[in-house]
């Protein structure tokens, strides 16, 4: 049976065991069901999914039912997160919440878990404001929602600021042949708060896994949120990020993405401006090789005057990786006096690496900054001569190159010590030791 | 140390280079002078091996071996040092992270096993205060923001650093306030032994006051026109180039 029969024909049974009791998400779930089987898995003759064909991902016979396992300890989940510094953790393995592996509060925040959120009364004003408000009514997304049972549930309350960062932990153990996850993440940052989110996927076994992950993010009045994707999983995982930013006046909010692994991998990553004087960052470091595959679709959607947004991707492709960035801006005719830039930069490595880069730029406002730019190239032979120059040989000074080059996008990642993981990893991929100081 | 015989050069099926003739011996220090546009940065580039040009005639001989073949980086590990007219750049790559990278390569290539982590540090410091350099600036992305002075008086750190046979200074002076020329002066000057040469390519006098030539050429339109004492310096100092034109000689 092809998967979205599968996945439709097991709805009911789906609903019947985790569904729960509240009558308003049965609703929002049950239009979801009738919207995929209407829609179903996005194929390659839409535009926007021209150059990554989900095919080769959506063969396998994913289970989807989520089934408890306590056995994973600590120790073996330790190298996944950033376990030096004080955080709030919320671990999910095989989509199920680990008690025992996850940190959470309600004191004067809530960090915890969707599944609680869904049916608890206190959550649910916030549930019924913000859940399913933003994200686009395509197929991957209203499977999501059909499928909504477990996720992270982030509500920062007014002037608060979350004391340390959060990290969300999505754990695939291999139990299954092959499972498709399908985490749920409401985030919702009243006015005057601040928050900071890790987010990260890893498959600790070769079996398949497809995750296909919905984030909704509602940014309100001065408004800060800080926030990370590690994408490192192994070949065997993919995945499909959904993210969607709702942002109020005078907010500020950064997504970086730092997309190392995976067997493929797409973000679409959008942002509403819903207010003015607005910030919006979209950062992205992409290093990938072999038959990797990494695709990111971005929408920024000016809305009001007087907002800024700041794009900036790099690729490095090596093997016969592939590479795609779409990146749109739309600046509506009320959206004067907008800045928006735009920037991805590529270096393919090898001959068989490709990357496809589209900047599209619908701008209907006379009084505007817009740019882009968009480069594809090798690198730079003066300065590969410097370094070897210095005896330094040409492999490996490739490497320091490439890491200069990838380096500028974490300079604006704003915890120190994820930063210095971050600058790890990609030092490591690229073979180049950079942690020597005085 | 150093023969070229007849060396002519070209980029892009341009002649820059049209037949060098130069001799450099241990313990020596050489100018090459002459004005915009003569070869002389290429001469240097051609020497330390960069590859967009092509050799078409002739042959540079180091220490009784032929260049021409070698890489960049094993003309480096033989011992030749070029200190570059515009550093380049490499943000995230801190000056002690590259000068690791630079001794360690140099090592391993002579069949060395790395350097002590201890050793390192001693000699990036003792080196580091010879040229005045500020500690704070060794842990600064390599070149990333650093003055014109700054750039160059770090070169002639990373060849203090890497202790090169020939040290090729294109340029040193240009760019640099008469303080930070006194500096990278000294600093040559202290580097200097029997063993090892200095080739000096500069455009004015005045890098020549701090570090006195054994020997002054004149390069004009791809040729050397002149070879002279340090008094040549002067002369052309007071007449420019004008009188040297490559018919004449």
């Amino acid at each position: 049976m092809e998967l979205k029969d599968k996945l439709v024909s097991s709805f009911l049974a789906f609903e019947e065991e985790f569904g729960g009791e509240n009558d308003d998400l049965h609703n929002i779930r049950n239009q979801a069901i009738q919207d995929f089987e209407r829609i179903g898995f996005p194929a390659k003759k839409e535009e926007a999914w021209k150059y990554t064909s989900l095919n080769s991902v959506l063969k396998h016979d994913y289970s989807f039912f989520p089934k408890k396992d306590d056995s994973l300890e600590y120790r073996d989940i330790k190298d996944y997160l950033i376990d030096n510094i004080d955080t709030y953790d919320l671990v999910f393995v095989d989509g199920v919440y680990s008690s025992h592996l996850s940190q959470t509060t309600h004191d004067k925040i809530d960090v915890c878990l969707m599944s609680s959120a869904l049916c608890k009364a206190p959550y649910k004003a916030v549930v019924d404001n913000y859940f399913n408000k933003i994200a686009p009514k395509t197929g991957l997304n209203a499977l999501n929602t059909a499928f909504t049972r477990e996720g992270a549930y982030i509500h920062i309350q007014k002037n608060k600021m979350a004391d340390k960062p959060i990290q969300i932990i999505n754990l695939s153990t291999g139990k299954e042949s092959a499972m498709l996850l399908q985490p749920r993440n409401l985030i919702v940052v009243d006015e005057n708060s601040h928050v900071q989110i890790i987010e990260r996927h890893q498959s600790l076994t070769d079996r398949p896994v497809l995750t296909n992950s919905v984030t909704e993010i509602f940014a309100a009045k001065r408004a800060i949120v800080d926030y990370y994707k590690i994408q490192n999983d192994s070949t065997s995982a993919s995945l499909i990020d959904n993210t969607f930013i709702e942002q109020q006046s005078e907010s500020f909010c950064s997504v970086h993405t730092f997309s190392l692994g995976g067997k493929l991998t797409r973000n679409n990553l959008n942002f509403y401006q819903k207010g003015e004087h607005i910030d919006s960052t979209l950062k992205g470091v992409t290093l990938i090789e072999g038959k990797q595959h990494v695709d990111h679709n971005t929408l920024v959607h000016h809305i009001e005057p007087n907002c800024e947004s700041h794009q900036d991707y790099k690729g490095i492709f090596d093997g016969n990786s592939t590479g795609v960035f779409n990146g749109s801006v739309v600046v509506e005719k009320e959206a004067q006096k907008t800045n928006a830039y735009q920037s991805n930069n590529n270096v393919l490595l090898t001959d068989k690496a490709t990357i496809n880069s589209k900047p599209q730029l619908e701008i209907f406002a006379d009084d505007v900054k817009c740019s882009h730019g968009c480069t594809i190239g090798q690198l730079d032979e003066d300065a590969l001569f410097y370094l070897r120059s210095r005896g330094i040989p040409k492999r490996e000074a490739q490497g320091l190159m490439m890491y200069a080059f990838a380096n500028n996008v974490l300079e604006s990642v704003k915890i120190p010590e994820l930063k210095k993981r971050i600058n790890k990893l990609i030092a490591e991929k690229l073979g180049v030791e950079v942690g020597f100081s005085l | 140390m150093l023969k070229i015989k007849n060396l002519h050069a070209s980029i892009d099926d341009k002649e820059i280079l049209k037949g060098i003739n130069l001799e450099i011996n241990p313990g020596e220090v050489h100018a090459i002078m002459g004005p915009n546009g003569s070869g002389k940065s290429t001469l240097s580039s051609v020497i330390a091996g960069k590859e967009e040009f092509d050799m078409t005639q002739g042959e540079i001989v180091f220490e009784g071996e032929e260049l021409s073949e070698l890489d960049p980086e094993e003309r480096a590990h033989k011992g030749i040092f070029l200190s570059f007219q515009y550093p380049i750049e490499i943000p995230g790559v801190s000056v002690t992270n590259f000068m690791k990278a630079a001794i360690n390569a140099h090592r391993k290539a002579n069949g060395q096993e790395d350097m002590r982590a201890n050793e390192m540090l001693k000699l990036i410091k003792e080196k580091s205060e010879m040229l005045e350099i500020d500690r704070k600036f060794l842990s600064r992305s390599l070149n990333e923001g650093f003055s014109g002075g700054e750039k160059k008086r770090n070169e002639i750190f990373q060849m203090a650093v890497l202790e090169p046979k020939l040290a090729i200074l294109d340029e040193t002076d240009s760019g640099l306030d008469i303080d930070a020329l006194k500096v990278v002066a000294k600093g040559v000057n202290k580097l200097r032994t029997k063993d090892n040469a200095v080739l000096l390519i500069t455009h004015y006098q005045r890098l020549l006051n701090y570090i006195q030539p054994d020997v002054v050429h004149v390069m004009v339109d791809g040729k050397i026109v002149k070879t002279g004492g340090k008094e040549l310096a002067l002369e052309l100092e007071e007449k420019g180039y004008e009188w040297l034109k490559p018919e004449q000689v």
